[in-house]
């Protein structure tokens, strides 16, 4: 095809759950593509020699090459392509903010003068992995023979399961530790089951164990065992810390502690991880929310407000101070909360909480703010304008305005530097961090960040620890 | 995998379990809690106080009282059973006075109902370390007493046993000898474990004398490592997780009027819970 007969193929919709049945059931939403919709799909880049997109990847994908076979029908060897970089690619095929990092890139969205007609890269990845998943025709995974070393990797989310995965592959004995009794980490207690299926991270886990991984789960290093215990008295020869963000912001502001007032890791890690949402049969209780409002803008926050509405909420409001264009969520989960019926109050910030004389929320006190100056980051700082106080009734506030890293294994493990905002401070090249033969990524490293960032540095502290326990 | 290796009934609702849980053992010290559930699929995570702990056995041994579905359903099971999740040990230890430097000195310890427990090892600790100890019990009646031997073994003539009808010890609440205590002088500490209200009115009777008090907080708990702060209290204006700040804090600066207003939160989920549960027991169904 020539570039003008690939700009008028049109580009490919997902199949999608009706909005006003899905913001009441948990399945996923995004059906996924068919084999020809994504053949199709594929077959509209350009191919550029430039390859503008690998740059816009943050673990740079080999993407036209996947893309070229994925257009021949090829789905097994455009598989084959993206595992040359990535693991997680039924993962990260649905949770990446595309439209910030391959496809923002894309020469075709550009030559059609419209971002949302790039090429759906991310779709395409989605498709090929599930397919394989489906069918069970994953390409086999190879494992150096034994080298007698033992690693250990802390936590079970996406920077851990892919260091564990390439320590395993390079011959090393590796045992996970996951504090929760389900591994996962944020994508089984966060992204809730109809953004991504938990069987998709049971497959991935299972993956673990089928490269001979061992999963202590039920074990919280810091208290169960300190870290420097697992060097100096179980033998661990090298360690990988992937603890994540795991320690929820707060506004401190008035009423906060209020009951019906939740952060976002409780309110969604109730409904998820603990399956509140199968009120008579999980044990974990159910809050009854039928007014909800989600302090917040980012992905977290569409998260819980889609929640709320999927756990019987009949009106949810999204308040966030600054506007539409400037709310770091991922463009399509904004879509599809706006779809569902989340009312998005933009422009505006929670003041104080108000409760009634049983310490429960009744209402939310709002301020509207605008745009003044950009601040350092270049971004036009939210100012609260005086005197446009306004309430909202409400029962339920769910605070969604970020997380820091869980501060428990630095807490308890002495020497371990960390950095103002408790993040590990590691060496760049190797993720080594102040503990010879301790290694951390993820999160814990960059503060809340995405799955294909945590994903990244999981890989370049694998390679770190092969290389440091090579010598 | 934490099989179940005793249990006992010590009153109506209160049972006592032996649990294999070898790494929680040897890890373990005073003032330390599990997160346990009796299923991974659809149960829910509680927090349970650790009475005792042996290391060369490989395992601890909790007290606990039904109060919900959970509680209710483990107390259904029995020796031999496993446990699919115990998570521990969990929270700060307890500072035991006269370890780290402070001098031993006269320590009292009010523990109520099911709150002996926790003080259990707190108690064992403060006396290896020096301390004079002073235990209060207090139950509503004689049959609610748990670990009076044990306690008796370390505060020998110390021990004061308080009951609501006096049919043990003394009648009355324990906040009576514990004013007295503090009265007479010489109380260098005071640590209370039991119901909320029991640690409120602690701290109430202490604060006149200026004695320290430290209360161990049973708040509701999810995850139990700080990602979630479903267990936050207000401890001196500020907003504290008890799962991994706690679970002591100073008692006379603790919010119990919030504490207690948040452990409410669920209470109609969770009776209507409770109740399934007992149903389904009833009509021979082992929930």
């Amino acid at each position: 095809m020539t570039a003008k007969e690939k700009m008028a193929v049109p580009p490919q919709a997902m199949p999608e759950q009706d909005p006003a049945v899905r913001a009441r059931n948990m399945n996923e939403v995004a059906l996924g593509y068919t084999a020809e919709m994504a053949k199709c799909e594929a077959s509209r880049c350009l191919q550029c020699p430039t390859k503008p997109c690998m740059q816009g990847c943050p673990v740079a994908i080999n993407i036209p090459g996947f893309l070229a076979k994925a257009a021949e029908g090829d789905f097994e060897g455009a598989l084959k392509v993206i595992r040359e970089t990535s693991l997680l690619p039924a993962v990260c095929g649905r949770v990446c903010p595309q439209e910030k990092q391959c496809q923002k890139f894309c020469t075709m969205g550009k030559l059609l003068k419209d971002a949302d007609k790039s090429v759906a890269i991310g779709r395409v990845e989605r498709f090929c992995a599930d397919l394989a998943r489906e069918t069970g025709t994953e390409p086999p995974v190879e494992r150096a023979p034994a080298t007698g070393r033992k690693v250990a990797v802390i936590g079970s989310g996406p920077a851990s399961i892919t260091c564990a995965a390439d320590c395993a592959k390079a011959g090393h004995s590796v045992t996970v530790f996951e504090a929760f009794h389900k591994c996962g980490g944020v994508l089984v207690y966060g992204i809730p089951e109809f953004r991504l299926p938990k069987a998709i991270v049971r497959h991935e886990i299972d993956g673990l164990k089928n490269l001979g991984v061992e999963i202590d789960s039920n074990f919280v290093v810091g208290r169960t065992r300190k870290l420097r215990d697992l060097i100096e008295k179980d033998g661990f020869d090298a360690v990988f810390v992937g603890t994540g963000a795991g320690l929820p912001k707060f506004m401190d502001i008035e009423g906060e502690n209020l009951n019906g007032v939740f952060s976002a890791n409780e309110y969604l890690t109730r409904a998820n991880l603990m399956k509140a949402y199968e009120e008579g049969k999980a044990d974990t209780p159910f809050w009854h929310g039928k007014k909800v409002a989600v302090l917040g803008g980012g992905n977290v926050a569409m998260d819980a407000s889609r929640m709320a509405l999927r756990l019987g909420a009949e009106k949810v409001y999204l308040i966030y101070r600054r506007s539409l264009e400037e709310m770091p969520a991922r463009k399509e989960e904004v879509h599809h909360a706006k779809e569902e019926g989340v009312e998005f109050h933009m422009l505006e910030n929670a003041k104080r909480i108000l409760g009634d004389d049983k310490g429960f929320v009744s209402g939310i006190e709002c301020l509207k703010y605008e745009l003044g100056e950009p601040d350092a980051s270049g971004r036009r700082s939210p100012v609260a304008i005086p005197g446009s106080e306004f309430q909202i009734d409400v029962d339920t506030v769910v605070v969604a305005v970020g997380n820091a890293s869980n501060p428990l294994i630095p807490a308890t493990t002495e020497g371990l530097e960390v950095n103002r905002r408790g993040n590990i401070v590691v060496d760049p090249e190797t993720n080594m961090t102040s503990i010879p033969g301790v290694f951390a990524g993820g999160d814990i490293v960059l503060g809340a960040a995405t799955v294909i960032l945590a994903m990244g540095e999981g890989r370049k502290a694998a390679a770190g620890i092969n290389a440091y326990l090579a010598k | 995998m934490n099989k179940i290796i005793a249990k006992s009934q010590l009153s109506d609702n209160v049972f006592r379990m032996e649990i294999e849980a070898p790494l929680i053992a040897r890890e373990r010290k005073a003032g330390q809690f599990i997160i346990l559930m009796v299923d991974e699929e659809l149960g829910e995570r509680i927090p349970l106080t650790i009475g005792d702990a042996d290391a060369e056995r490989g395992t601890i041994t909790i007290i606990f009282q039904t109060v919900g579905a959970t509680t209710t359903k483990l107390s259904r099971m029995n020796v031999g059973d496993s446990l699919p999740a115990v998570l521990g040990p969990l929270g700060r230890p307890t500072m035991i006075r006269g370890e780290d430097g402070e001098n031993p000195g006269h320590v009292v310890c009010v523990g109520g109902g099911i709150g002996v427990a926790p003080m259990h090892p707190i108690a064992q600790a403060l006396k290896a370390a020096g301390n004079k100890v002073t235990i209060i019990m207090g139950a509503r009646n004689k049959c609610l007493f748990v670990m009076e031997d044990e306690m008796r073994a370390i505060a020998g003539e110390n021990l004061i046993l308080m009951t609501d009808d006096g049919s043990s010890g003394r009648k009355g609440l324990v906040t009576e000898p514990l004013k007295e205590l503090c009265e007479a002088g010489a109380v260098d500490e005071v640590i209370a474990i039991g119901p909320p209200i029991m640690m409120k009115f602690c701290a109430l009777t202490t604060k006149p004398y200026g004695v320290k008090t430290i209360a161990s907080l049973n708040t509701i708990m999810i995850d139990g490592t700080g990602m979630c702060g479903g267990c936050r209290v207000s401890v001196g204006g500020k907003t504290k997780f008890v799962c991994v700040d706690g679970p002591e804090f100073d008692a006379h600066e603790v919010d119990w009027d919030l504490m207690m207003k948040r452990m409410g939160a669920f209470k109609p989920q969770e009776a209507a819970a409770k109740d399934h549960v007992c149903r389904a027991g009833i009509f021979g169904n082992q929930a």
